[in-house]
C-alpha cells in the first residue's frame, strides 16, 4: 500500500488555449511514462474533436511516477477537467477529487473570465492553487504583468510561480518540484468505511461502464460490494485499477487518497452519475460526499436525419453517445416539416455542437438541426405548469397565464476599450446590468443578468467580434423570471413550418421575424410558383418576403439521340430535390433550417 | 388559339415500328465557340478512312440486328438483304457532315441500303453548314436519296455569327438555301439559336422574321447553353437575363405561329406534316442505331453509345465487317428496366407538344398511367403546368418554361 504522503492529486485549470493539455503532455513526458515517440500530441484529449477544437470534453486522468529531487518517488494523479462553461458541474466534481490545482495562465493574455471562475471554484473546494505562467516563449509574453495580475485579482502569491513554456518544455522540472512541495498529500482515513467520489465514467463494450473515482476513505478491491449512494445502484466490483497513459492498469486494491477506476458489469452510465458517492454496501459510510446534483440539460433542439431512412441509425448513435454522456438527453419527436427525429437536451450550446459533430463524423450522419431552445416554464390558467422544450408544444395563448424564462448571471471580462461595445451588446440581449469591477487599469469584469435564450444562439460570436476576440464569458443559471414571451411562427407558402417556430421576447420579435424572412428568402430556391415567407405571432403577420416564381428551367437544346445525357441532367436535378424538405408544395433546402440559427453573421 | 396540336394519327403517335439510323460525322472546318459536340477539323484522308470504318460498322450492325431479330422471333425478313424492321429514317449529323466530299455520304447511304431494308418513303436528312455547300454537293445529295436538308444557320446577323465563332456568313446561307431549292430540296430545316451574347428580344424577333420569310418547312430554335469545356465557358459573356430569354422563347412561338409554323416540340417548329420524323422517333422511343464515334443507340430497350475515341474506332473497323467487333466500340450499355422505360416515356413524350396519351401508355406498358404516375400528374395538373384533353396530357405554356423540374419528377 502506498503511503498517502507520497500521493499528489491535482488538476490543471486554465482558460481555453492557455495550454492546459500541452502542459499535461509535458508532465507525462518528463516523468518518463511514455517515450516521446509514443506521445501523440495531447494524450489526454482522446477524441479527434477535442484535439481539433483544443478543448477537453471528457474528464481524463493519468497516474505518473515522479522521482523528486529529495530522492523519493511520488505518485501524481493528474485529473484533466473539461474546459468549458457548459461542463461546469463536471469541472467542479473533478476539482473535488483533487487536493490541489495548477492554474495555467497565458503570459501574454493574462487572466480570463473563465480562469477566474475556475479558480474561485477551486478555492471553494479548498484546493491549494499553484499558479504557472505559460507561453513565456511568446514575443508578446509579459510574465511580470501576469504575476501582478494574479496577485492583485485573485490574491494568490505568485512571485515564485514557475515561468514555463509547455510547448518547448522549458522549466517543466520546476513545475514538478512545486507539485511535490506545494500540493498537499491526501489525508483520508484508510480504516474508515469505503467512500469515493465519482468524477467521470465511460462505457466500454466489453467491461461495461468504467467508473473513474477518487478514494476519500477506506479501500476497495475486487469483490467489494458497492453502493452508489445517490442513484441507489448496487453491485459487486469486478476489477479495480489505475490510469496509465491511455490505458487501464488493473491492481489489487485502491485505498484512501488514490485515484483509479472500477468495473462492475454496469450496463448503464446513468447508474454512475458524476458527483455520486460510492461506498461499501455491507459497511457503508455515514453520509455521502457533499455537492452531488443531477445535471439537467439547459438547451434543447430537434435533431433529424437528413435522409429519413437514417432514423434508426440516428437512434442507435444517440444511444451509444449517451452511454458515455449521462447529460445527453433525447426522446423521439415528430415534425411535420422534418419527419421523425429526436428532441435532444444539452448542457449548453457547445455541448450541442459537440454532439452534433460527433454524430456527423463518428456516425456518418447528415443532420438537420432546429433552432436551440431553452426550457420555458409555462403557467397555464388552470394552474398547471409545464416545462416547454419544444416551441411547437406551446399551448394556445388563451390557456397561458404567463411564462417564465431561465436567467443566468454572467461575468464578462473585457479590456476597457471594449466596455462600451459589450454593454451595448448586453443591452440588446435584454441584459440587466449588475455592476463592473476593474481588475487592473485596463481590464474589467462586467456583471449582467441575461436571459439564457439570448445567449444560446450567437452570443459568443457577437462577443468575440465586438471585442476583437478579447472578451471572455462565464455564466451560471440564476433561476427563472417572468417574461413577455411570444411564439414566432414561420409560414412558407401560408403553411406553418413547425421546425422553424421559436419562442422570442415580445420586444425583439419583429426584428427577429424580419431577419428570419430575409434569410429564408435567400435560402429557398425559386420554385414553380411564387412563395410568400411570413413571420407570424398567432394570427398576426409581422414580416413578409417573397421568393419569386422560377421563370425558366427548360433545356431548349438538342442532344440528338443522346437521351442518356438529358436523363443525367434530370437525375441531377432530382438529386438536388432529395436534399430538400417538402413542406406543403414547397421544397426547403435542409441548410435553410440551420441558417436561421445564425442571423447575426452579416 | 391553341391550334398547334397536330391531328392524332399523324406521323408522330406512339413508337414507330421501324428502325431509325443516325450516322455521326465528327468533322468540321473549325469548332464554334459554344460547341461541345464530338467534332473537329480533320484532313481528307482521315475523313475517307472514317467513312470506310463507318461502312464496316454499318454492315456488322446489320448482321447483328438480323440475328437478334431471328432470335427474338421478330417478323421474318425476306431475302438475303434485309435486317430488323424497315428503316424509316436516316439522319447524317455532326459535326458538319456537309464538309465531306459528296461521294462519301453517297457511300454511307449505299451501304445502309445494301445491308438494311430502307422504307421507300424514309426520311433521309443531312446536316449542312452554309459555309460548306455547293451546287454539286446538293445535287449529289439528292441523287443519293437525301430528301431533307438541315441547315445550321444559327443567326442571320454576321455580327452574331462572328460572336458564335461560325465559319459562314449570311450570304453563304442565302446562296446555299437557293442552291438547295434549285437542287430539288422541298424539305428544309433551319437551325437558329437564341440567347446569344448581347442579343436582345428585338434582335431575335428580327432574326425569326428574316428566316421565316424564306419559308423553310421546318425551323429549330435552340437557346444557347454554355457548356463546360467550351471557349464560351471561359469567357465573361453578356447574356440575356432570364426574363429576356423567357420573352424570346414566347416570341418564337408567337412569330412562327403567325408565319404558319406550329410548335410540335420544345425547340421545334414545322409546317403541318413537316415535323422531323427522325427526331420525333427519339421522343417517342423508336428503336435507333447510331453509327460512328460517340453515336448513341436505343435498341430493344437497351441504350448504349459508341466510343468517343476516333483511333479505337478506326482500328476496330479497319478490316472486314464482323459483328463481334461491335462490342469493342459500344460503351455505357444500359438495359432499361421497366421503370426506366416508363420514366423515359414520360419525360421524352412531354417534350412533344402533343404530350403523352393515356392509351399510348397503356399500350406500351400494359398499365394505367394513373396507377404509375397519378400523384405527380395530379400535382402538376393542379398547378396548371400540365393540361389534359381527350386523354392526352401535355405541358401548358407556363409548364414548358419549367419543364426540367416537371420532367425530373417522373424519374
Amino acid at each position: 500500500m502506498t503511503d498517502q504522503s507520497r500521493i499528489r492529486n491535482f488538476c490543471i485549470i486554465a482558460h481555453i488555449d492557455h495550454g492546459k493539455s500541452t502542459l499535461a503532455d509535458r508532465i507525462i513526458e518528463k516523468t518518463g511514462l511514455l517515450t516521446e515517440r509514443e506521445m501523440q500530441a495531447q494524450i489526454l484529449d482522446n477524441m479527434d474533436l477535442e484535439r481539433e477544437r483544443g478543448i477537453t470534453i471528457k474528464s481524463q486522468a493519468v497516474r505518473i511516477i515522479y522521482k523528486a529531487k529529495d530522492g523519493e518517488e511520488y505518485i501524481f494523479n493528474l485529473i484533466d477537467t473539461p474546459g468549458h462553461v457548459d461542463f461546469n458541474y463536471e469541472v467542479s466534481r473533478s476539482l473535488a477529487a483533487c487536493d490541489g490545482a495548477l492554474l495555467v495562465v497565458d503570459a501574454a493574455q493574462g487572466i480570463e473570465a473563465q480562469t477566474l471562475a475556475n479558480v474561485y471554484m477551486a478555492l471553494d473546494h479548498d484546493l491549494d492553487v499553484l499558479p504557472i505562467i505559460n507561453k513565456i516563449d511568446l514575443p508578446s509574453a509579459d510574465p511580470q504583468r501576469v504575476i501582478n495580475e494574479i496577485e492583485d485579482v485573485i490574491g494568490l502569491e505568485a512571485q515564485d510561480a514557475p515561468q514555463i513554456s509547455a510547448k518547448t518544455g522549458q522549466n517543466i522540472e520546476e513545475v514538478l518540484e512545486q507539485i511535490v512541495a506545494k500540493i498537499p498529500a491526501p489525508k483520508g482515513d484508510p480504516d474508515a468505511p469505503f467512500k469515493a467520489l465519482i468524477f467521470d465514467s465511460v462505457y466500454d463494450s466489453y467491461k461495461g461502464v468504467i467508473v473513474f473515482f477518487r478514494v476519500m476513505d477506506g479501500s476497495v478491491r475486487k469483490g467489494t460490494p458497492i453502493l452508489m449512494m445517490a442513484t441507489g445502484f448496487s453491485t459487486e466490483v469486478v476489477e479495480v485499477g489505475y490510469f496509465g497513459a491511455g490505458q487501464f492498469i488493473p491492481c489489487e486494491e485502491l485505498s484512501a487518497g488514490m485515484v483509479g477506476y472500477l468495473t462492475a458489469s454496469i450496463k448503464n452510465v446513468r447508474d454512475t452519475r458524476v458527483g455520486d458517492t460510492i461506498t461499501n454496501s455491507q459497511n457503508p459510510c455515514r453520509e455521502p460526499l457533499p455537492g452531488y446534483k443531477k445535471v439537467n440539460p439547459m438547451v434543447y433542439c430537434g435533431m433529424y436525419p437528413a435522409d429519413g431512412a437514417k432514423y434508426p441509425d440516428l437512434r442507435d448513435a444517440l444511444e451509444k453517445l449517451q452511454l458515455n454522456d449521462a447529460s445527453l438527453f433525447y426522446e423521439p419527436e415528430t415534425s411535420v416539416a422534418l419527419g421523425f427525429g429526436f428532441r435532444c437536451g444539452f448542457l449548453g450550446l457547445l455541448h450541442l455542437e459537440i454532439i452534433q459533430e460527433r454524430l456527423e463524423r463518428e456516425y456518418n450522419l447528415d443532420l438537420v438541426t432546429t433552432a436551440p431552445s431553452v426550457i420555458y416554464k409555462v403557467h397555464k390558467t388552470n394552474g398547471e405548469v409545464i416545462d416547454l422544450t419544444n416551441p411547437t408544444n406551446l399551448p394556445d395563448p388563451s390557456e397561458i397565464e404567463y411564462m417564465e424564462e431561465p436567467i443566468v448571471s454572467a461575468e464578462i471580462m473585457v479590456t476597457t476599450e471594449f466596455i462600451g461595445a459589450i454593454m451595448d451588446l448586453c443591452q440588446e440581449r435584454r441584459g440587466q446590468y449588475l455592476g463592473m469591477e476593474y481588475m487592473e487599469e485596463t481590464r474589467a469584469v462586467l456583471k449582467y443578468r441575461l436571459p439564457l435564450n439570448e445567449i444560446i444562439y450567437d452570443f459568443f460570436d457577437a462577443l468575440k467580434s465586438r471585442s476583437r476576440g478579447y472578451a471572455s464569458l462565464d455564466y451560471e443559471l440564476a433561476g427563472y423570471e417572468r417574461s413577455d414571451l411570444v411564439k414566432l411562427d414561420i409560414l412558407v407558402n401560408k403553411e406553418e413550418v413547425d421546425a422553424l417556430s421559436f419562442i422570442v421576447h415580445g420586444g425583439t420579435a419583429y426584428e427577429r421575424g424580419r431577419r428570419m424572412c430575409e434569410k429564408l428568402k435567400d435560402e429557398i430556391p425559386r420554385q414553380l410558383f411564387e412563395i410568400p415567407i411570413q413571420a407570424a405571432i398567432g394570427s398576426k403577420i409581422i414580416a413578409r418576403e417573397t421568393v419569386k416564381a422560377m421563370r425558366k428551367d427548360v433545356l431548349a437544346k438538342c442532344y440528338g439521340g443522346d437521351i442518356t445525357r438529358k436523363k443525367k441532367l434530370l437525375e441531377k436535378q432530382k438529386e438536388g430535390k432529395k436534399r430538400m424538405r417538402q413542406v406543403g408544395n414547397v421544397e426547403i433546402p435542409q441548410k435553410a433550417f440551420m441558417s436561421v440559427l445564425k442571423l447575426d453573421d452579416k | 388559339m391553341e391550334s398547334d396540336i397536330p391531328a392524332t394519327g399523324g406521323g408522330m403517335t406512339g413508337a414507330a415500328a421501324g428502325l431509325e439510323i443516325y450516322v455521326h460525322i465528327p468533322f468540321c472546318v473549325k469548332k464554334c465557340a459554344y460547341c461541345d459536340f464530338l467534332s473537329g477539323p480533320a484532313p481528307l484522308p482521315l475523313q475517307r478512312q472514317y467513312v470506310s470504318a463507318l461502312c464496316c460498322e454499318i454492315q456488322a450492325a446489320a448482321e447483328a440486328a438480323r440475328e437478334t431479330a431471328a432470335e427474338t422471333g421478330e417478323p421474318a425478313i425476306e431475302s438475303a438483304r434485309p435486317a430488323a424492321g424497315p428503316v424509316t429514317s436516316i439522319f447524317i449529323g455532326g459535326g458538319t457532315p456537309s464538309i465531306l466530299p459528296e461521294d462519301l455520304p453517297e457511300q454511307i447511304l449505299e451501304k445502309i441500303k445494301q445491308t438494311f431494308t430502307v422504307a421507300p418513303d424514309a426520311e433521309i436528312t443531312i446536316e449542312a453548314n452554309p459555309g460548306t455547300l455547293s451546287k454539286e454537293k446538293l445535287i449529289s445529295y439528292r441523287k443519293s436519296g437525301i430528301n431533307r436538308l438541315s441547315i445550321g444557320l444559327q443567326s442571320p446577323k454576321d455580327r452574331e455569327l462572328a460572336i458564335l465563332g461560325r465559319i459562314h456568313t449570311w450570304k453563304d446561307f442565302e446562296f446555299g438555301y437557293d442552291a438547295a431549292r434549285s437542287a430539288g430540296f422541298d424539305n428544309i430545316n433551319i437551325d437558329l439559336m437564341f440567347a446569344i451574347p448581347r442579343q436582345t428580344p428585338a434582335v431575335w424577333r428580327e432574326n425569326l422574321e428574316t428566316v421565316a420569310a424564306f419559308s423553310p418547312e421546318h425551323i429549330s430554335a435552340y437557346s444557347l447553353i454554355i457548356e463546360e469545356g467550351t471557349p464560351f465557358a471561359e469567357q465573361e459573356l453578356d447574356l440575356p437575363d432570364e426574363d429576356e430569354e423567357y420573352a424570346m422563347y414566347e416570341d418564337t412561338y408567337r412569330i412562327l405561329r403567325e408565319a404558319g409554323y406550329h410548335q410540335y416540340e420544345i425547340s421545334n417548329y414545322a409546317r403541318p406534316g413537316r415535323e422531323c420524323r427522325h427526331n420525333t422517333g427519339y421522343w417517342t422511343r423508336a428503336d435507333y442505331l447510331g453509327f460512328g464515334i460517340g453515336a448513341a443507340s436505343l435498341y430493344q430497350e437497351t441504350r448504349f453509345r459508341n466510343t468517343r475515341n476516333l483511333q479505337v474506332y478506326l482500328d476496330t473497323f479497319s478490316d472486314r465487317p464482323d459483328k463481334n467487333l461491335l462490342q469493342k466500340v459500344r460503351r455505357d450499355r444500359q438495359v432499361l428496366s421497366r421503370q426506366d422505360s416508363m420514366a423515359e416515356y414520360m419525360f421524352l413524350g412531354l417534350r412533344l407538344r402533343q404530350g403523352i396519351s393515356r392509351e399510348g401508355f397503356r399500350k406500351a406498358f400494359g398499365r394505367e398511367l394513373e396507377e404509375v404516375y397519378g400523384p405527380v400528374l395530379k400535382k402538376y395538373l393542379n398547378m396548371s403546368l400540365l393540361e389534359e384533353k381527350d386523354g392526352w396530357i401535355r405541358l401548358t405554356r407556363p409548364g414548358i418554361h419549367v419543364s426540367n423540374t416537371i420532367m425530373s419528377d417522373f424519374l
